[in-house]
């Protein structure tokens, strides 16, 4: 027929007869409208001035979209529903790396699969490298970004929890100017941050991992790819006599907020790397797990994986520093 | 925030003309900005091999290249996909009854039942072969775990992909 072969042309290769496209549009519209974003006003500023003007002006109706791996999900279940969606996607000015010194200021627009890859990272931030590859699937990575994980703030996801062992800082910018909060204190609770409503998080700044440190990331969950169960990333610098003069331990996965297992640190502090020595200081982390039970695990087998995830990656961190460490 | 429809209403409907480049043709349409990039490949372009499984990122069926790296077209809006590269299974043969040899090698390997992952499965093929990602069993297993397949417990999926490395010989599979 003459009008089948004209809506044909007018398709992209390969897609099927008219036919079968109307029966499945039929289908769909039976079954109802299930699973779409709400009505929002897109804006898609291509600077970072029209960005912050744009979330300054409506503050807490609009939300940021950056690499849309949790914000998607959040529109298509109806969870969120923003009067405005600012995508920042292009915003160069927020997708860069670079190197000031003894920090690396990482944009908070850059995805999370350049970090597995780029050698600055793996030179400078090797716990980074090592934590990214457990963040979701790769598909969520390549498009997944730096500012959107730290900004969505759950628990046990990996960028937060490297940003606390490591001290970094998270830059927010507003209407009125750049400001700079730790990590300790950027995760403030329950997949909340300290990032007001007319401000968004243009980057982090990690101080570089010293020469010779080791670094671990240790991860349980119960597949590839899903969220952590409970998760630990640690730096560690380790002396000639085989003892820790420096110890960093972060734990996710098992709080309101990612953790630094304090107790941990100053029990291994100066002590020598010794798989019982560290297996028993691990377990100070247990009375830090303060997630309930839930569908995923019991309190009890949560603290009992911090140990397991915090012994694990202590010693393997100090394995790593004895090897010379990134260098 | 709270998320009742007569709030969400009280937008108006908004459009965007984007245009893109899909399966090596330019494209260009009017879209409502709040539509995936998964509705618009399946809707507005009839690429139907986007399934559509969960709509949240999970099960992978929607995995679509954009740009040569593989994505999740429920999670992106159609019109964050103007000026870029879109690949959908349907690209690769170009006469609908040949077969691209990683779609051979999943017919003979039997890397599919019910078909529903499979479009995503060979467009993950494509790309972890290109990048020299198929080495081993092991490898091939956690490269394709963003997909999730119900039918053939993945062993048949993993022999396909171990075929399909071998029918290409190592070069780069777009051929």
């Amino acid at each position: 027929m003459v009008a089948t072969t004209t809506v044909r042309d007018s398709r992209v290769p390969g897609a099927p007869s008219p036919t079968t496209h109307d029966r499945l549009v039929v289908y769909r519209t039976t079954i109802g409208q299930a699973m779409k974003p709400p009505r929002f006003q897109y804006r898609d500023p291509d600077t970072l001035a029209d960005a912050v003007a744009l979330k300054a002006r409506h503050g807490s109706d609009a939300l940021i979209l950056a690499g849309g791996q949790s914000l998607m999900p959040m529109l298509n279940m109806r969870l969120a529903a923003p009067s405005v969606v600012i995508d920042i996607n292009g915003v160069t000015d927020l997708q860069q790396i670079t190197r000031n010194g003894d920090v690396v200021e990482i944009g908070a627009g850059v995805r999370q699969s350049a970090l597995e890859t780029d050698p600055l990272i793996r030179e400078a931030l090797p716990l980074l490298a090592r934590a990214v590859p457990h963040i979701g699937h790769i598909e969520n990575r390549h498009r997944g970004t730096v500012g959107g994980s730290l900004a969505h703030a759950d628990a046990s996801a990996e960028l937060p929890c490297t940003a606390v062992v490591s001290d970094a800082v998270v830059v927010l910018q507003g209407q009125n100017g750049r400001r700079e909060v730790p990590a300790s204190s950027f995760f403030d609770g329950f997949m909340t941050n300290a990032c007001a409503d007319d401000e968004l998080v243009v980057a982090v700044r990690y101080p570089v991992t010293p020469a010779g440190a080791g670094t671990a990331f240790v991860e349980v969950a119960r597949r590839n790819g899903d969220f952590a169960l409970a998760a630990a990333g640690v730096i560690a610098e380790v002396d000639g006599d085989g003892r820790f003069t420096r110890l960093a331990v972060g734990v996710a996965g098992v709080a309101s907020v990612p953790l630094r297992a304090t107790d941990v640190e100053q029990e291994l502090l100066g002590r020598p790397v010794d798989p019982a020595t560290i297996e028993a200081a691990a377990k100070r982390v247990e009375a830090a797990v303060t997630t309930g039970d839930d569908i995923h695990a019991t309190s009890a087998y949560r603290k009992h994986l911090a140990a397991t995830v915090v012994s694990r990656a202590v010693l393997a961190a100090a394995t790593d520093a004895r090897n010379g460490g990134n260098r | 925030m709270t998320t009742t429809e007569h709030q969400a209403a009280a937008v108006d409907t908004e459009t965007r003309t984007i245009t893109l480049r899909v399966n090596g043709r330019d494209v260009s349409r009017t879209v409502e900005t709040r539509t995936t990039l998964a509705d618009f490949l399946r809707d507005d372009l009839d690429l139907v091999s986007v399934h559509l499984g969960c709509e949240h990122g999970v099960c992978g069926c929607c995995t679509i290249l954009l740009d040569g790296e593989s994505v999740r077209s429920c999670l992106m809006l159609a019109v964050q996909a103007r000026g870029h590269e879109i690949e959908t299974v349907e690209s690769l043969s170009a006469d609908q009854n040949a077969l691209h040899p990683i779609q051979e090698a999943f017919a003979e390997e039997q890397g599919l039942q019910c078909g529903f992952c499979t479009p995503a499965m060979v467009l993950r093929c494509k790309e972890i072969i290109e990048d020299g990602k198929a080495r081993t069993d092991d490898e091939v297993r956690h490269e394709i775990s963003g997909i999730l397949c119900r039918c053939t417990g993945y062993q048949n999926i993993v022999n396909a992909v171990q075929n399909a490395s071998r029918k290409l010989g190592g070069k780069e599979a777009g051929a």
